[in-house]
């Protein structure tokens, strides 16, 4: 059963937010205002704003693009241009974007960087899309080479080569781009602000542990994390929001409802899952009612941390500025190990009281892929709950099979009902 | 030994994937420990001096059923994962004491979390090699990594490598290194005299044999080729791009040659050459790996090419230094790095003016006629009109 809702107000306040930044960008050449492309995972957005910058995100373009429908079209662009059909689509998405004449969200063309900042984090794939960028817009790029935490833990040795490579590469360049001095003050302000923000977001999230839950913490998530992970991160507006979401969800608790859904409040929680790996971005809503029509509600994602994990305690710490941008990098859920991503997984499985979990594993992203098979196999032993797994794909719209993920949804879904109808 | 012999013999090492010679090395050598690898690189000497044979998992080729490899991948994963899977699962690579997955790609990273999930009780490393190559920074972190691996070694044997016995490992290392140059510059002057297949295998059997018996294979081979009366054919000459990790199975090069290629340059198994052949050996060691790495400026997808070197210009070079007339860009299906690479590679290719061609394998790839047409023409096309 559905309540319906009018729009919740830090809906509006975000699609706000997104729409100003995006008015900046398209000002920002005639307003002299320097333009950095970086990627989510790992990125320095408070570094960024002491200098003043606009991010940009080539992934969050190549999602808005799979949202819209347009990422067919630019992938096959990509392709025609000698792209394989085999690798990654966010960056076939983005190159077809710019070969199509860069148009962004709103309709407007984004500005070309002036520096690419490369915050290889988690993802090998990143170096060749900076590369290929580098190609086309001949700017300079700031690498900074964030190592894999293979073993589990952030030892001293990697957290100062990130640190050293911030002070010797990453902050000359954007010195040498923007013409301004680094104002380290100006970092801590921005990171005390960010530290304020991201409390409240694993508050939010964290909410899911309530039965119901007031939040679907992978389809709701998504939204959640947006200005966090992207441009906002340090910026009294995103504290501002994260603030007003918060009230929001304690509102929902104080009630008892569950989750918003594009068909309204979800009130009667069915199943409670854990998902990894990120949605589908071409086919979302269909992909999403897929879930609460079956009154499947999500209570821990891992996507929600490609951007940064926070609910085990991590926050951008003022007083260790370098230090902990650093920590901050490496700490991102794609630069764990497998056996760290299991732990993980298991844990929000029994600390959410799920019944099962789900897999989507996507064709395009390696680094969130391979082994999730492996994964799976793990989880269900040491939890005792059943996984389902799902492939589909980010923004290529080739690789979303409605009927064949339904089928294996309803599948799963029936064997919970079952499981719960024999422990009841 | 003569000709036939040597490459029968390592083309015997490249078939057993029981690892028959490891086991035998470990037999005679009573403690030895045997350390598996993948592509592309990890610094063998620290290995080879706390007394650990080397061993290159470069996967199955074609000649295994993967069944248990295929449950741990999706069908869009690359072949080598799976193959190494199949063999660790079916007990193959029992006789390795641990496994160490270099920084290549995204799924050999998460290859290492899947070993340690798999088979908690063996030595697993990744082995993080650096993105920044100035040596305060990346190479003293790189530094930390090699000493790393240098007490996992002596854990491992109880027997800590010593200064000089690295300095002696190094050595022998850049004698073999200086051996395989000489065999690639052997075969891009006389192609005709060394077939890529047969370098391949040589090439291949130091995947497998301690460092000394392969430099020994190596030169018998050098000498058997210089002395070996074989013709010149008008073949094209080809450097072959994009199979630095999984590699393509030995009737694939084969293909290649049948098809009128003369393979001049490639980039197989790179450990092989990487560094080039002057690591210094006579003062601290661990430092001389670590400035030889950073130094090394060869190309490969898994190595960012920094601000102010252009990509491709490597393998135009390769093209201009071995005379190649072409450049045939193999590469893995679902190879994200050669694969992204690839149109960045093919510009600077059409920019200098160099014809090329493309196809997709797999290490077990079977369907060769349309690679053997595909290469038939490209070779052609070559010869009849010089620059296609």
């Amino acid at each position: 059963m559905r309540t319906a809702i009018a729009r919740e107000a830090s809906m509006d306040r975000q699609k706000a937010m997104i729409a100003d930044h995006f008015r900046e960008l398209a000002r920002a050449k005639e307003q002299g205002r320097k333009v950095v492309y970086t990627f989510v995972p790992g990125n320095l957005t408070e570094l960024m704003l002491a200098f003043d910058v606009l991010p940009v995100h080539p992934e969050i373009n190549a999602l808005q693009s799979g949202m819209r429908k347009l990422s067919g079209e630019f992938i096959g662009e990509a392709e025609r241009a000698g792209h394989s059909e085999d690798v990654c689509t966010y960056v076939k998405c983005d190159i077809g974007m710019m070969l199509k004449g860069n148009i962004g969200p709103t309709g407007e063309k984004l500005p070309e960087p002036d520096l690419l900042l490369l915050s290889y984090t988690g993802c090998f794939t990143f170096m060749k899309w900076f590369e290929l960028l580098r190609e086309k817009y001949r700017c300079p790029v700031a690498m900074l080479h964030v190592p894999y935490q293979a073993d589990g833990e952030i030892t001293p040795s990697m957290s100062t080569y990130v640190v050293q490579q911030l002070e010797r590469d990453v902050i000359p360049k954007l010195q040498e781009v923007t013409g301004k001095s680094f104002d380290v003050d100006r970092l801590r302000e921005l990171l005390a602000c960010s530290a304020r923000a991201e409390d409240d977001l694993v508050h939010v999230l964290e909410s899911a542990k309530h039965r119901p839950s007031p939040i679907d913490a992978y389809f709701g998530g998504v939204y959640y994390i947006g200005p966090l992970f992207t441009a906002f991160r340090g910026t009294p507006e995103a504290a501002d929001y994260y603030r007003l979401l918060r009230e929001e969800v304690e509102a929902r608790l104080e009630k008892g409802q569950g989750p918003v859904t594009p068909e309204g409040i979800l009130d009667d929680e069915r199943f409670r899952l854990v998902v990894e790996g990120p949605p589908n971005w071409t086919h979302f809503r269909e992909f999403w009612k897929m879930f609460y029509d079956e009154r499947a509600v999500v209570v821990a994602s891992t996507y929600t941390k490609v951007g940064g994990v926070y609910d085990t305690g991590f926050r951008h710490d003022p007083a260790r500025p370098l230090e902990t941008l650093a920590e901050y990098c490496l700490g991102c859920y794609t630069n764990l190990s497998l056996p760290a991503r299991v732990d993980m997984i298991v844990r929000y499985v029994q600390e959410y009281a799920a019944d099962g979990f789900v897999i989507n594993s996507i064709k395009s992203c390696n680094s969130f892929s391979a082994g999730q098979l492996v994964m799976l196999r793990d989880i269900e032993e040491r939890t005792r709950r059943p996984g389902a797994f799902i492939e589909t794909d980010l923004v290529d719209p080739r690789y979303f099979s409605a009927s064949n993920v339904k089928n294996r949804l309803e599948s799963y879904f029936q064997m919970l009902s079952q499981k719960q109808a024999v422990q009841a | 030994m003569e000709l036939r012999e040597i490459v029968r013999e390592c083309e015997r090492l490249y078939e057993d994937l029981e690892l028959g010679s490891v086991r035998r090395w470990k037999e005679q050598n009573a403690g030895g420990r045997a350390v598996g690898y993948l592509p592309t690189y990890v610094p063998r000497e620290i290995l080879h001096a706390a007394g650990v044979l080397p061993v290159g998992i470069l996967g199955a080729g074609e000649q295994l059923e993967i069944v248990r490899g295929d449950a741990c991948f999706q069908s869009y994963i690359c072949h080598l994962p799976r193959s190494v899977m199949e063999l660790g699962l079916s007990g193959r690579l029992d006789v390795l004491d641990g496994m160490i997955f270099p920084s290549t790609c995204d799924v050999i990273r998460n290859l290492s979390g899947i070993w340690k999930l798999q088979f908690p009780a063996k030595y697993a490393r990744y082995f993080d090699v650096p993105q920044n190559f100035e040596t305060a920074v990346g190479g003293a972190f790189y530094e930390r990594v090699l000493r790393e691996l240098v007490d996992d070694m002596g854990r491992l044997t109880g027997r800590p490598p010593k200064e000089c016995e690295l300095r002696r490992s190094i050595r022998l290392y850049n004698e073999n290194r200086r051996l395989v140059r000489e065999l690639y510059e052997l075969r891009a002057r006389e192609p005709w005299r060394v077939p890529a297949s047969e370098s391949y295998l040589v090439l291949r059997a130091g995947m497998v044999l301690p460092v000394e018996e392969h430099s020994q294979v190596l030169r018998e081979y050098l000498d058997e080729a210089r002395a070996a009366d074989r013709k010149m054919v008008d073949n094209a000459r080809v450097v072959v791009t994009g199979a630095f990790c999984e590699q393509p199975p030995i009737t694939l090069i084969r293909t290649l040659e049948r098809a009128g290629c003369y393979v001049v340059h490639d980039d197989f198994m790179l450990v092989l050459r990487w560094l080039g052949d002057e690591v210094d050996d006579s003062d601290d060691p661990i430092g001389a790996l670590r400035a030889a790495y950073l130094g090394y400026d060869e190309e490969t997808s898994s190595r960012y090419v920094p601000d102010g070197q252009a990509k491709g210009a490597k393998l135009v070079e390769a093209v201009r230094a071995n005379g190649a007339e072409g450049v045939v860009f193999a590469a893995p299906s679902f190879c994200d790095p050669a694969l992204l690479d690839r149109p960045m590679l093919q510009r600077a290719c059409d920019e200098a003016g160099i014809s090329h061609t493309a196809f997709k394998y797999s290490e077990n790839t079977g369907q060769l006629q349309p690679i053997r047409e595909q290469a038939g023409t490209f070779a052609d096309t070559i010869k009849l009109w010089g620059e296609a």
